[in-house]
């Protein structure tokens, strides 16, 4: 692939397709020619990139376009009665338009609502706690011309669990600018030493250092560099970045700010995920009331007073952009791929320039360590991770919602607070993390134990854990980019293996199978997507011996697999039953 | 001129440029990495199939897409590393529809090559059947999907005259394909598509009449016939001992064409040496149609299409004592799955629509309970029931079966070259 700055400039190409599908309801071939000759790229080319994005749509999608998430949290908390309703009130079947084209009804990957489920994004308007009886009054409203807008939900902050004051660090009270006045004492290293002197790591997963990082990337030669905020919260189960970005995207901002002085770029980017289109408003609002505040633009007042924008980019819809390279290609207005790691973003990232890429919590964090100081941080959590972490709680609990913990909070205490009956499994950091036994209790959240990206989806004694890790396994198949053989071919393998065990035709050497397929992808996948994907399945099996003992046990003899005749023998039987047209 | 610089490989000390690509330099030490998707001059490179990992200073990482640095210790060779990158071959096997023997470009196809040179004989995946499109749109191309691995040459390498690009990448996910602008490929010079023929590593991109071109024989991994000759000696097998019994074997042809049987009989005269060995019991070239004893060994060509080929299978696999399966079809299923990505309603109506008498315009499906039922698709011998040993090639030669079912009588198990097993 050529670098960006040798291509025609074509970052506005992602806009462009979200104005047509939103004006258009789809992409139609025309658009895409349109699109084509504004940016001299082949046809071809452009539906590269409108089919990479799920949200853009190559069929008409319907006036309302209803969205409903497909995972295993929402499954669990009644979606199928959900989908039941809008598809008899829309006439619509799921993954299509009404004959009229009214309504559109889809499934997507989590949109991060987790907490609110069952819920549905109409036009990219939040609707929560959904029944089968408001959904069909939705659906009525709609049909008398309410805009979707009026009829959507509020979505509360939710916070279940606050530290005190003196141990809180993100969720403590907080008034615009209360981070930036510190910069007028200190300079640019100053303020970074701070950040160093925290501990404070990337809350993204990854858990980089900050301070290094964006002393790595102050370091690098000339003047054009980037702060990429990553707002692509696509982790299904996660919904804390939601919240910060609601209820605090001052703080998000202020971080950005801190990042721009300290490495001494000049221009951050936001890059939102699209399920959150509803928070556009509420960013562009702060991101103005900054600019009128003279924290945004020419003259930033600190102690060595600098120039710093912040602009927002929607993203199409696909999880892996929230891979950090995927996402830089994203905002360069390609397709969503995680790039070939010959640089890190730090060195040549957008633009091909140095970049700085952290996600939400992290720049919160970040502001707060300047506002309360890195002593006040440093002071908390276990030698190994400083500070404190927002998880998002959710699944089988009376108590779902947003908790900020201490670094070194064992699991028993969250299971206590969130309220679970007859705990089973919990997943950690979502479907690319681990499945751990709820009754292993003493686990803790920590760099050795759970080092957790944010989500905690609880699952209890009623739940089926091979179907939870089918509905992860059938994520992955469709969340990666399809750019490396063993992400792209290998998770798909993989949805079938679990189908395998689903029908209890598992035997002793698919243990082993399951084994030798997944250190294949993960030593050779290209991002972490690809080597985490069978985390939850290899944990599960590590944590549930005996759930998993009755799938690879030998009901077959020896030397004869299971082999089903009857199911194999169905669609002939069918069609020679039936009478089949005549051409 | 770029620093040289001295490297690890698997050891020993190696000098390399700085920056250079880590794939070159371990080639350039004598030291074999396979690749598929790697094209030289394709900077940043593509880092697409990951069948050139290799471990740096430890960490597992796809050769091409790394450089040499000071300090790098490179491990080529463990067993695991070989293992990895045959699976991301087989991966690649299963996941697209390779049917080598209808392929244009087999011979000249750098998968297959590689499937020889790292032993693939059987993908331990099972083969996904997705149905793709052949594209037949392109005026002077033929785009087959089944066939296309991604590797993205062609989406960076084939460019226009005014520099659009003529392949992209598009969906995503398994749905992941390579697709073409027709518009921009019809501007393309008969030899600026040939070159994009070329430069596509198998079979899914093709000009039309120009496929065949190279003939089959002179091809790039075509094996000169006589160094294969040279290796034929006489067949040495260990003996049985005087007095033994004669071995039993048994042989069937299930969803097959009968070529490996053919093949089997191709030893000419070494079969008087082979009936002092042994003895037939169910087969085909006996006419024997039920066990009457049990069996040393039972040869199995063909994979299992209908209800009938289940219970052959399930029969040998109870009364033998070992089961090798002979040939594609039975590893895999071989040229009839090639009807595995499609309903099997359509098949029918393909066989049947237009041929059979119809009955009030009404299509009849031959049905009889003394029919055999056609499976939902062709299945490969592994399964329905265990197999002991599958000897590759469509059909595999002669005296290579000899070998292995001598061996498997009388001796040890017998491994094979990749020449030996060649199928094209």
């Amino acid at each position: 692939m050529k670098p960006a700055t040798q291509r025609p400039d074509r970052r506005e190409l992602l806009n462009d397709l979200w104005d047509i599908q939103l004006q258009e309801r789809h992409i139609s071939d025309q658009a895409i020619w349109k699109l084509a000759r504004k940016y001299q790229l082949s046809w071809v080319e452009v539906e590269g990139v409108a089919s990479f994005y799920h949200f853009f749509h190559r069929e008409p999608a319907g006036r309302y376009t209803i969205y409903l998430n497909n995972s295993i949290t929402a499954e669990y908390s009644g979606q199928r009665e959900i989908k039941a309703a809008f598809e008899e009130a829309t006439g619509a079947r799921l993954g299509h338009t009404d004959p009229t084209g009214t309504f559109g009804l889809y499934e997507t990957s989590c949109i991060g609502l987790s907490d609110l489920e069952p819920a549905a994004l109409i036009n990219f308007h939040p609707f929560t706690q959904l029944t089968p009886q408001k959904a069909k009054a939705l659906v009525w409203q709609l049909k008398r011309g309410v805009p979707p807008a009026l009829l959507a939900d509020d979505i509360p902050q939710h916070i279940q669990r606050q530290l005190p004051t003196e141990r809180a660090v993100l969720l403590r009270p907080f008034a615009p600018g209360q981070s930036l006045a510190p910069l007028l004492e200190l300079s640019p290293t100053e303020a970074l030493e701070q950040i160093k002197a925290s501990g404070l790591r990337g809350m993204g997963g990854a858990f980089f250092p900050v301070g290094t990082k964006w002393q790595l990337c102050r370091e690098q030669p000339g003047d054009e560099k980037y702060i990429l905020c990553n707002a692509d919260e696509g982790e299904p189960g996660t919904f804390k970045d939601r919240m910060l970005l609601q209820y605090l995207p001052e703080l998000v901002l202020e971080g950005m700010i801190h990042a721009g002085y300290t490495t001494g770029a000049e221009e951050g980017w936001i890059y939102l995920r699209g399920e959150y289109r509803w928070l556009l408003p509420k960013l562009k609002e702060a991101i103005a009331h900054y600019y009128a505040s003279g924290w945004l633009g020419e003259e930033i007042p600190a102690k060595e007073p600098f120039r710093f924008d912040i602009h927002i980019q929607l993203g199409g819809g696909a999880y892996v952009c929230g891979e950090e390279t995927a996402m830089i290609n994203s905002l360069e207005g390609l397709r969503g791929e995680p790039r070939v790691r010959t640089y890190f973003p730090v060195e040549r990232g957008y633009r091909q320039k140095p970049t700085v890429v952290n996600n939400v919590e992290t720049f919160a964090a970040a502001a707060r360590v300047i506002e309360l100081g890195p002593d006040h941080f440093a002071a908390l959590g276990t030698p190994q991770l400083k500070g404190t972490r927002l998880l998002s709680v959710a699944g089988d609990c009376t108590r779902p919602g947003i908790y900020e913990i201490e670094w070194g909070t064992s699991l028993a205490d969250i299971l206590d607070w969130a309220g679970t009956e007859s705990p089973m499994a919990v997943q950690i950091s979502g479907p690319s993390g681990q499945c751990v036994n709820a009754s292993y209790g003493e686990r803790r959240f920590d760099w050795d134990d759970l080092r957790c990206g944010g989500a905690v989806t609880l699952f209890n004694e009623k739940r089926d854990l091979l179907h939870i890790l089918h509905n992860f396994s059938s994520f992955f198949t469709y969340e990666s980019c399809g750019v490396c053989t063993p992400c792209r071919a290998g998770n798909f393998i993989f949805s079938r293996k679990l189908d395998k065990l689903a029908k209890g035709l598992g035997e002793a050497g698919d243990y082993v199978e399951i084994q030798n397929w997944s250190n294949i992808m993960q030593q050779t996948s290209r991002c972490g997507l690809g080597r985490a994907a069978t985390n939850a399945l290899l944990s599960a099996i590590d944590n549930f011996p005996g759930y998993f003992s009755s799938y690879f046990s030998k009901k077959n003899d020896d030397l004869k697999h299971a082999f089903e005749l009857d199911e194999a023998l169905k669609d002939y039987r069918k069609a020679v039953g039936s009478t089949l047209g005549t051409e | 001129m770029a620093k040289t610089i001295p490297i690890t490989i698997n050891g020993a000390s190696f000098q390399a440029e700085e920056g250079q690509n880590l794939v070159n330099a371990i080639r350039q030490a004598g030291v074999f990495v396979p690749s598929l998707c790697y094209y030289e001059h394709i900077d940043p490179p593509l880092g697409t199939c990951r069948v050139c990992t290799v471990l740096v200073n430890g960490k597992p990482t796809a050769a091409c897409t790394a450089t040499v640095k000071p300090g790098m210790k490179i491990v080529t060779n463990t067993q695991e590393l070989e293992d990895v990158r045959k699976g991301m071959v087989e991966m690649l096997f299963a996941e697209g529809n390779h049917f080598c023997p209808t392929c244009e470009k087999s011979g000249d196809c750098d998968l297959q090559g590689l499937g020889y040179r790292l032993g693939v004989k059987a993908s331990r995946f099972p083969h996904l059947f997705v149905n793709r499109l052949i594209d037949y749109r392109p005026e002077r191309m033929v785009i087959d999907h089944n066939r296309c691995i991604r590797c993205r040459r062609c989406v960076e390498e084939v460019r226009t005259a005014d520099d659009k690009a003529v392949f992209s990448f598009v969906n995503r996910g398994k749905n992941t394909e390579v697709a073409i602008d027709y518009d921009e490929e019809a501007k393309l010079s008969e030899a600026e598509a040939i070159r994009a023929m070329h430069i596509c590593p198998v079979g899914a991109i093709l000009v039309r009449g120009k496929s065949m071109a190279r003939p089959v024989g002179e091809r790039k991994y075509d094996q000169p016939e006589q160094a294969w000759e040279k290796q034929e000696g006489p067949i040495e097998v260990p003996k049985p001992k005087p007095g033994a019994p004669k071995k039993v074997v048994a042989t069937t042809s299930l969803a097959g064409c009968f070529g490996c049987h053919m093949s089997l009989l191709d030893i000419d005269e070494d079969i008087l040496d082979a009936i002092e060995l042994v003895e037939f019991n169910r087969s085909p070239l006996t006419d024997i149609k039920q066990f009457d004893r049990r069996c040393d060994v039972g040869i199995i060509e063909g994979g299992c299409c209908n209800s009938e080929n289940v219970e052959v299978l399930q029969a040998f696999r109870d009364n033998c004592d070992v089961l090798i399966g002979v040939g594609e079809c039975a590893i895999w299923g071989g040229l009839p799955a090639m009807r595995n990505f499609i309903p099997i309603e359509e098949c029918l109506l393909e066989s049947y629509g237009r041929t059979m008498e119809l009955d009030g315009g009404k299509v009849v499906i031959p049905h009889h309970e003394d029919l055999p039922e056609l499976l939902d698709r062709v299945y490969g011998c592994q399964e329905v029931t265990r197999m002991d040993y599958f000897i590759p090639g469509c059909p595999p030669d002669a005296r290579h079966i000899w070998k292995v079912i001598k061996h498997v009588l009388f001796g040890e198990a017998y491994a094979l070259t990749h020449e030996e097993f060649k199928y094209d």
